[in-house]
């Protein structure tokens, strides 16, 4: 198997007629991880024997007529934030290398109740603290079109696993942008769903306010599927799409649009011609103090992780890479006045936020400024202006985890180098179903040829 | 952080917390501290800000 693999919609219809079986799947997944683990680093573990016992188990089920879903039997990845019983939830960091989860977390049961093959866990940035997935224990995770790259983060060898064909999608947590920005990057869809919606029980914290999880796939049909299983409803299932004309969406071009690399900027603007043409309204709007929103998301999230990891800085400071080290220590040193004041911010945005979606179906905007950064580079130059990668990769996406909106990356288009492009989608906090089959109406105009 | 009365403004704040960090070997930590500090001035300045000495409406301030 390699990057041109079926979504899981097309898989679980050949596994459920018995065209094909899930210990057949998962050794195509398995080679190709032996194959390009060295180059791409992905995979912190993998789990060949468990993984095995869980694919014939799933061809037993399956030929005894016990079908569960879509999921059953199909081969996913999972970062390694998250616990699976019996293996260490590393987190990319030497601070846990002597962990070893007890039990399942609540979203990974749910996925091993729905069949799901456990392939392995996934590299991230170290505690999930970065966009790149450069600082981790075990080493960058690389883009697998591109190894001089990175994949985006931190949910980066997530992104590159589903992407290179390793496996069928991956599980993802996002505080700033870890699930949408490493999609984007990797030409994936990408899905945060409205905060608090699914459980983070289980999984190592970055920001107990901002984090979010949610799958990494290659389809809009194939978050649905997961959406489904995680939040433990397959009825109704995720809406079906819709005709597209008579739908309007809200462009935030002020701040989202303003600092844009120029083949961002051009993919998405035809983007929205295509969508035009479907006949969909795009209305201008404006969240007038988004311009804020670096300051606010920045003492919540600092605050939170520097308590997270008080205890660990003063006993191992050594173990943490040095860029993570620094960034906790940054956060001890901000005033609870300030916290206090971003929470406020929080408030303001989220209201602004929510006044932009009414009467409309959802927002349309650029899901990361650049496309994929060099390994190793820390600025980048745009609109004649170096600017900060991480800012950069971060500056579409940390408004929706201040905020708690839905929001899910499709596929937009491809620079000249062909480094794919994405746009995002956001809906109303508690629609996370009504996006997804907002998704999935615009998903073939948004980028033809770049999602399956 | 080792310093409990200082002047309530940014800048004494700052000079405070990239002393402390010098103290504990955290030398790099000063121009992080001062981006902190430029986003911490734009924070307090944004006009949402509440004054006490005006309106309050919780309503704003609790999510609803």
């Amino acid at each position: 198997m390699g990057a041109e693999a079926p979504t899981i919609a097309e898989l679980s219809r050949a596994l459920k007629a018995r065209e094909t079986t899930a210990e057949a799947v998962l050794d195509r997944c398995l080679r190709r991880i032996a194959e390009r683990n060295p180059t791409i680093n992905a995979f912190i573990s993998v789990f060949e024997a468990d993984a095995r016992a869980q694919a014939r188990e799933a061809d037993r089920e399956i030929a005894a007529g016990r079908y569960r879903g879509p999921l059953h039997g199909v081969p996913i990845s999972i970062k390694d934030l998250f616990d699976i019983r019996g293996s260490a939830t590393t987190a990319a960091s030497r601070v846990r290398q002597n962990h070893v989860a007890r039990s399942d977390a609540p979203s990974i049961a749910r996925l091993r109740d729905a069949g799901a093959v456990f392939v392995g866990k996934t590299n991230l940035h170290e505690f999930a603290y970065g966009t790149t997935n450069e600082e981790s224990a075990f080493g960058p995770a690389r883009h697998p079109l591109d190894p001089t790259r990175s994949p985006g983060g931190s949910s980066g060898g997530s992104a590159a696993s589903v992407a290179d064909g390793m496996c069928f999608a991956s599980m993802g947590t996002d505080t700033g942008g870890s699930i949408r920005i490493p999609s984007a990057a990797c030409g994936l869809v990408g899905l945060k769903p409205t905060l608090g919606e699914l459980t983070t029980d289980g999984v190592v914290p970055l920001s107990m306010t901002l984090d979010h999880i949610g799958p990494l796939c290659r389809s809009v049909e194939d978050a649905g599927i997961l959406y489904d299983v995680l939040r433990g409803e397959t009825t109704p299932p995720v809406s079906a799409p819709a005709d597209s004309r008579g739908l309007t969406l809200g462009i935030p071009r002020e701040y989202f649009l303003t600092l844009l690399d120029p083949q961002v900027a051009h993919a998405f603007e035809n983007a929205c011609t295509r969508l035009r043409d479907a006949g969909i309204k795009l209305e201008d709007v404006s969240i007038p103090h988004v311009g804020d929103v670096t300051a606010i998301y920045l003492h919540i999230q600092l605050s939170e992780g520097a308590a997270f990891h008080a205890k660990t800085l003063e006993r191992q400071p050594n173990d943490y890479t040095p860029g993570v080290r620094l960034r906790l220590e940054m956060g001890r040193y901000v005033l609870a006045e300030d916290y206090a004041r971003a929470l406020r911010g929080r408030d303001v945005l989220r209201r602004e936020v929510d006044a932009t979606l009414e009467g409309r179906d959802g927002l349309f905007l650029p899901a990361m400024a650049i496309p994929a950064p060099k390994i190793g580079t820390t600025t980048v130059r745009v609109g004649g202006v170096e600017e900060p990668v991480r800012s950069m990769m971060l500056r579409c996406t940390q408004t929706f985890n201040v905020t708690g909106h839905p929001a899910i990356t499709i596929p937009c288009g491809n620079t000249a180098e062909g480094l794919p492009i994405g746009a995002q989608v956001v809906g109303a906090r508690g629609g996370t179903p009504q996006l997804l089959g907002l998704a999935r109406t615009i998903e073939p105009y948004v980028g033809p040829g770049t999602s399956r | 952080m080792g310093y409990a009365l200082f002047e309530m403004t940014i800048k004494a704040w700052l000079e405070a917390a990239v002393h402390d960090a010098e103290r504990r070997g955290l030398i790099e930590l000063k121009p992080m501290l001062e981006m902190l500090a430029r986003a911490t001035s734009a924070l307090r300045t944004a006009e949402w800000n509440a004054d006490a000495s005006g309106e309050f409406d919780r309503a704003e301030s609790d999510g609803r």
